[in-house]
């Protein structure tokens, strides 16, 4: 295998516009001279970064997962019907709330990989599925409370030694960080950029294609999981937490400069990503802009970032992705 | 050529932050403090907003204690013929959804109200799911289903109007509430005050409590829909007219995360907030929370009865007051189709009250036992199998 992912590819860009972004917080909010004001954005980046986080695994294996919106929702509803204010059933709730996300991603790995039903299908009907059961079982209000307990992680902080209080949420986050970007330099996760890549290559190479992609949609699931953990502690309760979170962890993920399709781009360019994009809404907010232009602006984002893929990435891309459009159109010499 | 379009991408992504954050200087001068002490609201509506307000001091008549039986100056209409004897109605009902708490609470209170009428033989509900076309075609389901009566909860004025009026015409009396529609054919069209009343309601408490030149938010969920904009309608009336400084109008989405970061960074910009209005009262919990986790002290604040606001108010002694789009609306079709068939007058609109939560009535609208997004303004603690089919 010659072959070698270049984990650090569009990670500078976001990078850039990342620094930008809160050097304009700073100038525009005062909140933001000091570090707690940063510390404050990180903890409610962190749920975000930590979708945008699996959702990279899924998109650089060559997939896409349209299903966490509706998990966060799914996670939190039935963690408030079925911890109904009991501390004592916070621990094995919580436990059973990350189970969902792994049983939800491994349902969803399990379709696209044996089935051979593309991811953006599958993960879009497990939407659809997953907000329909959600709405049925809760008849649309949320019943029950969330514990204390189970709100510590996406609210409280832990007083750590010469940093002080640091919101748990980000402890969290940043243990996630770590264990992934360690994980992606493994040879499974070359292995997981790889499959996004060129499949053929990997399955001739002895990789397992299947098993890969599957793993992706499970740290996918699980991921999705946390995050419900860490908004439904930050808000409470709610049947509307999840929705277009999807859509805003992909636009996370091709902000930070991740081909849509797969096969490059790194994962702290994805939480990165994801972090400006929360840092540009609260810019948005500071400078009294109205919320309706969010989507609007993740819209362009999205929009971008795909024709940037597939004209910046190269005919030799656009051959692979779409062979059958090729035959019909002569693509000029580049 | 890739590095080219790389480049042309990167600044592209770049512009369009630009661009966005250019924005605001030109549509919106001040900041965050959003026009609106300036400009009235389209939806503003001079006559019905003073119809309004003089409803709100008004004597209900109707039995005491059961504010869904009463109503605010009625005009009476005869309806002897609809009179039908020998009991056994098949009462039909057009629901708009059931898909937010409110809706829900009121449809559960609608079907414990079917219970007490033995007269009812038959309950036939068609759920438009919040579709316009459902709705549509629900209601010609309907006239063709032998209904003693027809009760619909229309999904939107205008569009439902002509299929309103076709069931108009079948002869079969129609009732119309909380939402209404551009005809006068229903034989009644129940609601309770109205969204003036009740953006007036929290609007004033904020005038009254916060001190000149104190610094309001408002909250509000999303643009466009009436019952809601005449909400904000009234509360902006009311604003322009105080000394009180409006520094935000910013949409939710009803979202309680979205609230709680748009009120973290309002408390981050402008030192302090003296005082919060919402246009409903579902993410409240989370505004205040915001509040708590900033480690300030919560201001004067405007939610609405469902109970985890209740609670948090009474356990946080908050100042607050909650107006309430009371959910017993809910009973009163069903009472007026028993009334119709019976040939019993009913007002031609049947206008409810409207009560308001304050703190010093607060305490006997928190119930421990039920849900949190449960509304205490559901006149249904006295029905019988009470608390369970609203848990």
């Amino acid at each position: 295998m010659t072959w070698r992912p270049r984990l650090a590819e569009g990670t500078a860009p976001v990078l850039v516009v990342l620094l930008l972004l809160l050097v304009g917080l700073a100038i525009v909010g005062p909140a933001y001279d000091e570090p707690s004001g940063y510390l404050a954005l990180l903890k409610r980046a962190a749920p975000l970064m930590i979708l945008a986080i699996g959702q990279y695994f899924v998109i650089v294996s060559g997939g896409f997962d349209l299903s966490v919106g509706a998990l966060v929702t799914a996670g939190v509803v039935i963690a408030a019907r079925l911890i109904d204010g009991d501390e004592s059933a916070t621990t094995p709730v919580i436990l059973l709330v990350l189970g969902f996300g792994v049983l939800v991603g491994l349902l969803n790995g399990l379709i696209t990989t044996k089935l051979l039903v593309p991811s953006f299908i599958v993960t879009l009907g497990m939407l659809l599925v997953l907000d329909g059961a959600t709405f049925l079982w809760t008849d649309g209000a949320p019943r029950g409370a969330l514990s204390a307990g189970f709100r510590t992680f996406g609210r409280g902080a832990l007083d750590v030694p010469l940093l002080g209080e640091i919101p748990w949420s980000v402890l969290i986050l940043l243990a996630i960080l770590v264990a992934a970007a360690l994980f992606m330099r493994s040879g499974t996760g070359r292995a997981l950029v790889a499959a996004g890549d060129n499949e053929a290559a990997v399955r001739m190479s002895g990789g397992q294609v299947d098993r890969l992609r599957l793993l992706g949609f499970v740290l996918s699931g699980l991921l999705a999981a946390v995050a419900a953990i860490l908004l439904g502690g930050f808000a409470g309760v709610s049947a509307q937490v999840g929705s277009g979170l999807e859509f805003r962890a992909i636009t996370a993920v091709v902000l930070g400069g991740v081909l849509l399709g797969g096969g490059r781009g790194s994962v702290v360019a994805a939480a990165a990503g994801a972090l400006s994009l929360e840092a540009l809404f609260t810019l948005l907010n500071l400078l009294g802009v109205s919320g309706a232009l969010e989507s609007a602006v993740q819209g362009l984002i999205i929009i971008a970032a795909v024709a940037y893929a597939s004209l910046g990435g190269g005919l030799r891309q656009r051959l692979r992705l779409r062979p059958k459009q090729c035959n019909t159109v002569q693509p000029a010499p580049s | 050529m890739t590095k080219r379009w790389a480049l042309l991408a990167a600044a592209g992504v770049l512009a369009l932050a630009g661009c966005s954050s250019d924005l605001p200087e030109d549509s919106n001068p001040g900041g965050g403090s959003s026009g609106s002490d300036t400009r009235k609201s389209e939806f503003f509506d001079q006559a019905e907003y003073d119809r309004q307000l003089k409803f709100r001091d008004a004597t209900p008549q109707g039995p005491e204690g059961k504010p869904w039986e009463q109503m605010l100056e009625p005009e009476m209409v005869d309806t002897t013929k609809f009179a039908k004897t020998g009991g056994k109605y098949t009462l039909c009902f057009s629901n708009a959804a059931v898909d937010n708490p409110w809706r829900q609470v009121g449809f559960k209170t609608m079907q414990q109200e079917v219970k007490l009428h033995p007269e009812i033989g038959d309950f036939v509900v068609l759920d438009a799911e919040a579709k316009d076309d459902k709705q549509i075609s629900d209601i010609q389901s309907l006239t063709g289903r032998n209904c003693s009566a027809i009760i619909i909860s229309p999904n939107t004025t205008a569009t439902l109007t002509p299929a309103v009026e076709q069931a108009c015409g079948t002869g079969v009396p129609v009732i119309v509430f909380d939402r209404g529609v551009n005809t006068s054919c229903p034989v009644t069209f129940i609601h309770p005050i109205g969204g003036f009343a009740f953006g007036a309601n929290g609007a004033e408490f904020l005038k009254e409590k916060v001190k000149p030149g104190g610094k309001v938010l408002a909250l509000r969920i999303l643009p466009g829909v009436d019952v809601l904009e005449q909400r904000w309608a009234a509360a902006n009336e009311i604003f322009a007219g105080s000394e009180l400084d409006v520094v935000g109008v910013e949409f939710t989405d009803g979202d309680a995360a979205k609230t709680k970061s748009i009120v973290a960074d309002y408390i981050q910009r402008e030192g302090e907030i003296n005082g919060v209005w919402m246009d409903a009262g579902a993410t409240a919990v989370a505004a205040v929370e915001a509040f708590q986790d900033a480690g300030v002290e919560v201001p004067a604040f405007v939610g609405e009865d469902q109970q985890d606001f209740l609670r948090l108010w009474v356990d946080e002694g908050l100042n607050a007051v909650a107006p309430t789009y009371p959910t017993y609306q809910w009973r009163t079709p069903v009472i007026a189709a028993v009334k119709i068939l019976k040939g019993e007058q009913v007002p031609k609109e049947w206008v409810l009250p409207q009560p308001r939560i304050t703190s010093d009535n607060v305490r006997q609208y928190v119930q421990q036992e039920m849900p949190p997004l449960h509304y205490a303004m559901c006149g249904c603690e006295t029905m019988p199998g009470y608390p369970g089919p609203w848990k």
